[in-house]
């Protein structure tokens, strides 16, 4: 809000004041001298355990404090096992698995199967108030055949379980958790991961040690980086001062003006990296869309050809990004673009669309978004110039969606991130199986996705992904826009590296 | 005294009360809180189920009604963001803005009171000029914009302070400075007015006659007369000063009532932003409200008015 307006003379500011950091005293070096990493963070968690808070540095310490049972190596994209050792789809709706043995908690119990039964049917229960629930909501309940084996039953089939599993999906210690609650787990949590909470100060930081009993022969590394403190500076400009002071050593998501000024600094390094999150305009082609207009085809395909995708990706989204021609992250299973027509840019051509259409001289319309508003500011631009008087609705999420599902939005700019699932049933899903996001409502594209989201064959699963993926993009339901790229800050001797899941792994950093 | 006391008081309730429904009603218009909480990406069921647990979908009225209720008893109810106790949450995060605030102000009235006595005691030349100079770029500078000049030049450039965070008193220098710059201008305006109208009068003519020295004559004699109308204007500010937290708070990550009340609007926290900002309202008030006691008390012609 605030951030929004100051961001240019800040990026200003930060040529200067990089200039008087580096010209006048080299900062203190305290993360490397005690070997530790000091990460600031724009949005404080509410409550630690990862069922109970969908805030991105939730996500993160899910996977340093606790393990899921399956690991997807972000490199290879295979799944390992983590908590699990093996796997094997029974029947359709069954799911075993194999734990592994000789883990323990943070607080010494030992890991198996009653944890996993435990914690599974405690947050599925809709008694619980899980927060996320669609990460849970397909399981039916999970039972236990003996100590290290349990079967998990699915509500319906479900493919895309093992990519759930891989997700945030933590096992808790069944005597602990059934004791103190998710209130309790927040307050002290325990875990069988490679960090242990050693203070968490409510909205100011978080301070993790190594556990030195992380077990081995897991796909997480030993880690090597003693203790890690998250602090909460809601400021982004603050946040960066920080790291120009030498007063933390690791930022993320810095906005790109002030990111490509950091590159002067001699004692930072930038990084940037595409993340699984990606952008898309949406048209309201429902009866009762508040612009009739869009639906016609020919004025949403003229909206395709409008907007110059690759200018805005070299220019302002930033370095790492692609312009996506079908609405889904490449790497998602079922991600597929091939038979999808790609929409070039050609103002000329939508000027044409629209005339045809009945709209020589354009017509007004509003579009509803609620981040990266010089993104939106220049897609307003586009349509402009083609004759769209695109009237902006910039709001905060909350409003943004009411917006949305309320039928009051006909044209809403998204950002997507599938709650970092690899699977296409967890991202374009969402907005066209006749859910309250699903403005569209063409019963052949749910039919389709219904196929995929179901079927265990992954060949019926990609071509029906095919098929649903090219028919949104024909009927221009949607105009897939780019993957957003985040960039990193950090101290240039701290080794990291940025993955498209957005999860900073500290298990595997180092200082050199 | 009495019936204007009690009149004043009267009043002041009144806007308490009438603050405390409007900001029920705007937070509740400004988008839904159960998408709000359930968060992006969220799925129409899981809305609904938050919706449900939070008992959400109630008539307004009923809502607010309830609120005062259980407020009367003291019972602020639980946080939907943070799932604590609102009460122990705000007595948490207070010190933090009181001393914030209290910091503010002694530094606006320390830069403001030299500077207002130096332009009373040369009114209309370049010293005068300057002074109202560094006054208007006071109210002029948006505070957030100050406060990261001042990260940038003494926490970055010279290293002389920390960046952000609240854990000793050095965390509230440039906090303080940023804020109290911000309400300097008006003290420093009435302490030049008040000054330059109270060396005029008679009794410092008779003191000046009397041979006192200038020193005297005006920290002595002159100020405590001006300081009169200062006093119930720093009730006031200390108001603006709790308003202005919000933003510098949240600046230099400082854990008090104002990153608490900007965290919670974001969130659509709305038992959180109700007790905040009813909280707030009732101090402001109560500031108001003992200015004007304090004026009235000291001028007659005020209370029949």
């Amino acid at each position: 809000m605030i951030i929004a307006g100051v961001g240019k003379l800040a990026a200003l500011f930060a040529a200067i004041i990089i200039f008087f950091a580096s010209a006048l005293a080299t900062p203190a070096a305290a993360g490397k001298r005690d070997n530790s990493v000091r990460f600031a963070e724009e949005q404080a968690v509410d409550n630690l355990d990862p069922y109970f808070n969908n805030v991105r540095i939730g996500v993160i310490l899910a996977h340093h404090i606790w393990d899921t049972l399956i690991y997807r190596d972000p490199n290879a994209g295979e799944y390992k096992g983590e908590l699990a050792t093996s796997w094997k789809w029974i029947d359709d709706r069954t799911l075993e698995l194999e734990l592994r043995q000789g883990v323990k908690f943070h607080n010494g119990a030992e890991f198996d199967a009653d944890d996993v039964v435990y914690t599974f049917n405690f947050v599925s229960k809709p008694e619980s108030k899980a927060i996320t629930t669609q990460l849970v909501d397909w399981i039916d309940r999970v039972e236990k055949l003996d100590r290290y084996k349990v079967r998990i039953h699915t509500k319906h089939s479900f493919p895309a379980a093992l990519e759930y599993l891989a997700a945030t999906l933590v096992i808790h210690p069944h005597e602990y958790y059934a004791k103190v609650g998710p209130k309790g787990m927040s307050e002290k949590p325990i875990g069988t991961g490679p960090y242990r909470v050693v203070e968490h100060a409510l909205g100011k930081y978080i301070r993790l040690v190594r556990n030195p009993d992380y077990f081995t022969g897991g796909p997480k590394a030993q880690p090597t980086i003693d203790k890690v403190e998250v602090r909460f500076i809601p400021d982004r400009q603050t946040q960066l001062a920080e790291v120009l002071s030498g007063g933390a050593d690791f930022i993320k998501n810095v906005p790109v003006d002030q990111a490509r000024q950091a590159r002067a600094a001699p004692h930072l390094q930038v990084i940037s990296a595409e993340i699984m999150r990606y952008a898309f305009m949406q048209f309201d082609t429902l009866d009762n869309t508040p612009a009739p207009m869009l639906r016609d085809v020919r004025v949403r395909q003229a909206v395709m050809h409008a907007i110059d995708r690759d200018a805005m990706v070299k220019s302002i989204v930033g370095e790492g990004s692609r312009v996506l021609h079908v609405p889904c992250f490449p790497t998602q299973f079922g991600c597929i673009d091939e038979g999808a027509p790609h929409f070039a840019y050609d103002p000329a051509k939508a000027k044409r669309l629209l005339a045809d259409a009945g709209f020589p001289d354009g017509f007004a319309v509003d579009l509803y978004a609620y981040r990266d508003r010089d993104q939106v500011e220049a897609m307003i631009g586009y349509l402009r110039a083609v004759g769209i008087r695109a009237n902006l609705r910039f709001l905060q999420y909350a409003a943004f969606d009411t917006a949305v599902r309320g039928g009051k939005a006909p044209i809403a700019v998204w950002t997507w991130g599938s709650f970092s699932i690899n699977d296409v049933s967890a991202g374009v899903s969402n907005f066209h199986k006749g859910q309250a996001d699903d403005v569209n409502r063409d019963g052949e594209v749910r039919k389709l996705l219904e196929r995929g989201d179901a079927a265990l064959d992954p060949e019926v699963r990609k071509s029906a992904y095919a098929k649903a993926l090219a028919l949104i993009t024909e009927r221009a339901y949607v105009l897939p826009l780019y993957s957003i790229p985040v960039y990193y800050v950090a101290t240039k001797d701290l080794v990291f590296n940025a993955y498209a899941d957005e999860i900073p792994r500290f298990w595997e950093m180092s200082w050199k | 005294m009495l019936a204007y006391t009690l009149k004043r008081i009267g009043l002041a309730a009144l806007v308490a009360i009438a603050v405390s429904a409007v900001a029920f009603l705007l937070l509740r218009a400004s988008g839904d809180v159960a998408v709000a909480l359930a968060g992006e990406g969220a799925s129409a069921e899981s809305v609904e189920a938050i919706r449900q647990a939070y008992r959400l979908d109630r008539p307004l009225a009923l809502q607010y009604f309830e609120w005062v209720g259980k407020t009367l008893r003291g019972d602020f109810g639980e946080s939907l963001y943070f799932k604590t106790d609102v009460l122990a949450l705000v007595a948490d995060k207070m010190p933090t803005t009181a001393w914030l605030a209290l910091f503010s102000l002694v530094f606006a009235l320390a830069i403001s009171l030299p500077l207002g006595i130096v332009a009373a005691l040369y009114p209309n030349s370049l010293i005068d000029r300057l002074c109202l100079a560094l006054a208007v770029l006071g109210q002029a500078l948006p505070n957030f914009f100050f406060a990261l000049v001042l990260i940038m030049v003494f926490a970055v450039g010279f290293h002389l302070l920390p960046v952000s965070g609240s854990e000793s008193w050095e965390n509230f220098v440039l906090p303080s400075v940023a804020l109290g710059y911000y309400v300097a201008p008006p003290f420093m305006r009435l302490i030049r007015t008040g000054m330059i109208e109270v060396m005029a009068s008679d009794y410092i003519r008779t003191a000046r006659a009397k041979g006192l020295s200038g020193a005297s004559i005006v920290l002595k004699h002159a100020l405590r007369n001006a300081l009169v109308p200062v006093v119930a204007l720093a009730a006031v500010q200390l108001g603006l000063l709790l308003g202005g937290s919000v933003v510098i708070e949240t600046v230099f990550a400082l854990d008090g009532l104002g990153y608490l009340a900007y965290q919670s609007i974001s969130h659509l926290d709305l038992p959180v932003t109700q007790a905040v900002v009813t909280l707030l309202s009732f101090i402001y008030v109560g500031l108001t409200l003992a200015a004007d006691l304090v004026n009235a008390w000291l001028d007659p012609r005020i209370r029949i008015g």
